[in-house]
């Protein structure tokens, strides 16, 4: 079949571009997910934090950052930051030449921001699920709040989070193909460039889609093997037929 | 900054407009699909869960951008054929375009979600309908539909959102919505308050939509919050006595 030769190796398939264009898709979620749990970290810690800016700063952030469409996050970072950053060149040093911001950057920089704003929500709900006796009891026994946080809150929390973050992991995959609108060869960018020297849309958009779905559902399987193992310790009043 | 809206804000009228009917004819498309598929997906036989089950995970494994350019460019493939078929001037189209896949993806979402609120549904309840005679139709239509929604419509307020801000990506195939206005105004001022004023109009209409939203619900479970306060002062007494003797009943 003349499609198989499209999709094969060496100079005549794209086979081997689209694979690079995966491996760009891949490294941007991968660089994405620890920014974006970390921003998540500290949305959650100030929501349920006491001080008052904390938590209304918080929510400012999860409402703004969940209502705006990601495509307009991802702009702006582009844009904007891009702009912010030669409007500072020029002050500093008016013969600085102009700075152009990597896509690459703008993207990790966009999907951690929206990441970690629904990651917020998720780790609050679960920080707040936690019993609260286990917190007075590890202050009883003279423990520090980082000491509880690192061997009491986060092991849980964790276990509580994994559904929701899980989701938002794979959300995070699929999302990864805007970055192709700013010029970031990933794989749906790659598919892009395959299409318009080939005219073959329909074949190079439909490996590309089946390519994503593969990827989702291999890390949903992966994520329930990980939900499976995180409540090996819980014991379920449910009862399922096994 | 205040220029930039007053010079372009007939573009952004125009796009949140474009936006909104994008958005509303996907969801009223989408619901109308799903809920037989939902019904199929929960009770029917498997040979026909199957199709659906295939349907759901593709729709919700791929991201939505590489739907659209499936339908839209993938379409330019086949355009002898479909011109013969006459659907060509469909297919064309980058709004008719979005508006299909838009609402083959969000009817993939919506089957789940009614799914979810379809095995909500108490048995007792359907039972009981059994029990007095009800046929199949009238039960889904007295007991298990409404139920159903009720339990569904926080989620399906979601996904409704979800899609709204999805609807973004429509802008990449040149449709003009809020978003491809916004890109056109900043590609001809160069100023970044272009995308400030697209968020705050993303920002009110999300909004707005919660709010509207969140008083649906209200109604729609105002048996559950009923409260005596609401009621007027001469009939409270008798009625907090009938409840709770019906509560004693039970």
């Amino acid at each position: 079949m003349e499609w198989f030769e499209y999709l094969s190796w060496g100079n005549t398939g794209w086979g081997d571009e689209l694979l690079q264009g995966l491996g760009v898709t891949l490294s941007l979620a991968l660089v994405t997910l620890p920014i974006g749990l970390a921003l998540g970290l500290l949305v959650a810690a100030a929501s349920v934090s006491r001080s008052r800016i904390a938590t209304s700063s918080a929510l400012l952030f999860t409402t703004t950052i969940r209502g705006l469409p990601e495509l307009l996050t991802l702009f702006m970072i582009y844009h904007g930051v891009g702009l912010l950053i030669n409007k500072l060149l020029k002050f500093f040093d008016p013969s600085a030449g102009f700075f152009e911001l990597s896509p690459f950057v703008a993207g990790t920089v966009a999907l951690g921001l929206v990441f970690g704003g629904y990651a917020g929500e998720v780790l609050r709900g679960a920080w707040q699920a936690l019993d609260k006796g286990q917190r007075e009891a590890a202050l009883a026994l003279g423990m520090g709040r980082l000491h509880i946080f690192r061997r009491i809150e986060l092991p849980q929390m964790l276990r509580l989070a994994l559904p929701g973050l899980g989701n938002l992991w794979i959300n995070l995959l699929k999302d990864t193909a805007l970055v192709s609108v700013i010029a970031l060869n990933d794989l749906m960018r790659m598919a892009n460039i395959a299409v318009g020297s080939t005219k073959k849309p329909f074949l190079f958009f439909l490996t590309v889609c089946l390519i994503y779905w593969l990827i989702c559902i291999f890390f949903e399987c992966c994520i329930a093997a990980m939900e499976k193992r995180a409540n090996r310790g819980i014991r379920t009043a449910s009862l399922t037929r096994s | 900054m205040f220029d930039l809206l007053i010079n372009y804000w007939p573009k952004y009228l125009d796009g949140a407009v474009m936006t909104l009917q994008l958005t509303f004819f996907s969801v009223v498309i989408a619901a109308l699909l799903s809920l037989p598929l939902a019904m199929v997906r929960q009770a029917g036989a498997r040979i026909y869960q199957w199709p659906i089950r295939l349907y759901v995970s593709f729709f919700r494994g791929t991201p939505l951008l590489a739907q659209l350019f499936l339908v839209y460019y993938g379409s330019g493939q086949f355009r002898p054929e479909l011109a013969e078929l006459g659907l060509w001037w469909f297919f064309r189209d980058p709004f008719y375009c979005a508006l299909l896949t838009f609402s083959l993806n969000s009817t993939a979402y919506q089957i789940e979600i009614l799914r979810g609120g379809l095995q909500a549904v108490p048995y007792g309840e359907v039972e009981a309908g059994i029990a007095i005679g009800m046929p199949r139709s009238l039960l889904y239509r007295k007991i298990i539909l409404p139920h159903c929604y009720r339990i569904a419509l926080p989620a399906l307020g979601n996904e409704i959102i979800l899609l709204l801000k999805g609807g973004a990506i429509a802008s990449v195939i040149t449709l003009m919505d809020l978003m491809g206005q916004t890109r056109r105004v900043f590609s001809q001022t160069f100023d970044i308050t272009a995308y400030f004023w697209a968020a705050l109009f993303y920002l009110a209409i999300t909004t707005v939509f919660v709010l509207f939203w969140r008083m649906l619900e209200t109604r729609l479970s105002r048996h559950i919050h009923f409260n005596l306060t609401d009621m007027p002062a001469k009939t409270t007494a008798t009625t907090a006595r009938k409840m709770k003797e019906s509560t004693h009943v039970c």
